[in-house]
């Protein structure tokens, strides 16, 4: 009894802060987007619709569109890691695919802002290079550039888990189905891939949730209409200090980011009860 | 099979095997999509002079670089107001994880597994409706616009990988280390502090490079409690990036990417193996 007392004493002050510092805020943005002037009622949400049912749909479709890009090159990058047979590409892949891991999204929004532009680094190499004509290259400044921002820092990290996954994977079934003869990418698909889906799909569900509450990049490569909420949030409390609409906003992308994570668990218990 | 070895038989039988084309095609196709966008940050760093239809620099050198580090450019105060903001983050999340994690590895605690899934919920949710809220919350009782507001919210952040990195440190620690100690006389707080603790060193200090790298490159709680009375690195990049001067960004932005890339490189040396399998146990 005593060990239990010392145990919940030592944990409290950390739970507190996460308690205070983040559930309470937490709960007054839920309770802030029903809040307006007239008193309780769904008018933010009226505004939201009115001013940012676009947004809310681009939203969607970026992270979305980033989220099964990330996927498929972190199950490309980890099946070449497992089933690769030239140790020394295996080791260039290996050193190669997890320098953005520790970039900061702000970093990269600065570093794609540069690089995508109409005259950025990108298209005077296309250019130079004889694929491009000057009067051929495009901004990718919109939500081309926000996908491949997204995808150039998340997909080292669920590369990794993934990576981490296949390499603790039993290597009999593989040698055994590569003796009867399977090709590398059919055993990546039906027999790598399905073993290693948990960890895949926690790599997604955290990629979705981060992506949908970056503010930096959205900010920095296409801030114009139409744009992600992050961004409208921001713009609704520096321009019109205007916490309700904000909140409504907020309350849309936790419904979002639920939405995933029930299908998910659903997913899961599922599985477990079969 | 290398490249030198696959090239030499089958020119002696004159057809080129080709084998190994695609697969130094799709190499060095990523290596430029992962140096290229780097490449371009160095680049615009020590740019003096470059527009349209240069393909690089007309000029390197060293002037924005002076210019940034002038008392008035602002990249001093920010630097200092980061640094110093990012220690008192791992003091104060240390200071609340080393005591948390060592109950949640060693105690016996009710309540255990749903109190670790309690430290992830920053993980869980979308933060910037939170921070915008905080940012209300600290206005009211006047904590908006200081230091320690923006530490809190950083220690926050950085919390949940101090606890669960720290908690699969003291995990990875043989027990029966510490109760040999015990067994010899060692009080309990003797036994944690000369036993579990230095053993525990590694991945403790591993989660602290972690939350100070968190805090060194955290924009939204910053830009919503600490802008523009607190200027850090990366509010300093913002508005250097939307003002269009792209140097004194680029600087900025590499300041922050040096530290985080030397980790990228001896993560492994502080997360060893047997640490990372118990992470979340």
């Amino acid at each position: 009894m005593r060990e239990r007392l010392v145990g919940l004493g030592l944990v409290l002050p950390a739970l507190l802060t996460i308690l205070l510092l983040f559930v309470y805020p937490l709960t007054t943005s839920v309770t802030g987007a029903f809040e307006t002037e007239a008193g309780a009622g769904l008018g933010n949400f009226a505004k939201v619709w009115e001013l940012y049912a676009t947004d809310i749909l681009y939203t969607l479709a970026i992270v979305s569109l980033s989220t099964v890009l990330i996927a498929l090159f972190s199950i490309i990058i980890g099946g070449y890691l497992t089933l690769g047979e030239n140790p020394r590409a295996v080791a260039i892949l290996r050193w190669l695919y997890r320098w953005p891991l520790f970039i900061p999204f702000i970093v990269v929004g600065q570093i794609m802002r540069t690089f995508l532009a109409k005259n950025g680094l990108m298209n005077n190499l296309l250019v130079a290079a004889g694929l491009l004509t000057p009067l051929q290259t495009t901004s990718f400044l919109d939500w081309r550039g926000i996908v491949i921002a997204f995808v150039w820092k998340q997909t080292p990290f669920v590369a990794l888990l993934v990576a981490g996954a296949m390499a603790a994977l039993d290597r009999g079934t593989i040698e055994a189905a590569r003796n009867l003869g399977a090709s590398r990418l059919r055993i990546l698909v039906e027999i790598v891939v399905p073993q290693v889906r948990g960890t895949l799909l926690v790599g997604m569900i955290l990629s979705f949730v981060t992506m949908m509450s970056v503010l930096s990049v959205p900010l920095m490569i296409s801030a114009q209409t139409p744009t992600m909420i992050t961004a409208d949030m921001a713009f609704r409390i520096n321009a019109y200090g205007d916490y309700g609409v904000a909140d409504a906003l907020g309350l849309i992308s936790l419904a979002m980011t639920f939405a995933v994570a029930f299908a998910y668990l659903r997913q899961s218990v599922r599985e477990r009860s079969r | 099979m290398s490249l030198a070895v696959s090239r030499a038989p089958s020119f002696a039988r004159f057809r080129p095997n080709l084998r190994w084309l695609p697969r130094a095609l799709c190499l060095g196709l990523l290596a430029f999509v992962i140096f290229g966008p780097l490449a371009n940050l160095l680049l615009w760093a020590f740019a003096e002079r470059w527009y349209y239809p240069h393909i690089l620099p007309l000029q390197y050198g060293f002037e924005f670089w002076g210019r940034v580090f002038e008392p008035r450019g602002g990249a001093l105060t920010s630097l200092s107001n980061s640094i110093v903001i990012a220690l008192l983050a791992v003091a104060g999340s240390l200071a609340l994880a080393v005591p948390a994690a060592y109950s949640l590895a060693r105690l016996k605690l009710p309540l255990r597994s749903l109190i670790l899934i309690a430290f992830l919920i920053p993980q869980a949710f979308p933060e910037m409706p939170v921070y915008v809220n905080i940012a209300r919350l600290f206005y009211g009782i006047g904590l908006n616009g200081t230091i320690l507001g923006v530490v809190l919210v950083h220690v926050t952040h950085g919390l949940v990988y101090a606890i669960w990195i720290a908690t699969a440190a003291f995990a990875a620690v043989d027990e029966e280390l510490e109760q040999a100690a015990r067994s010899i006389g060692a009080g309990p707080l003797r036994a944690f502090f000369d036993v579990t603790l230095p053993l525990a060193m590694p991945g403790i200090i591993a989660s602290g490079i972690f939350v100070f790298l968190e805090s060194l490159d955290e924009f939204t709680g910053s830009y919503f409690v600490g802008a523009p009375d607190v200027t850090t690195l990366p509010l300093l990049l913002y508005t250097a990036g939307a003002g269009g001067n792209y140097q004194t960004a680029s600087i900025t932005a590499l300041l922050l990417l040096v530290p985080s890339i030397l980790f990228m490189l001896v993560v492994e040396r502080f997360l060893r193996a047997d640490v990372l399998a118990k992470v979340g146990r």
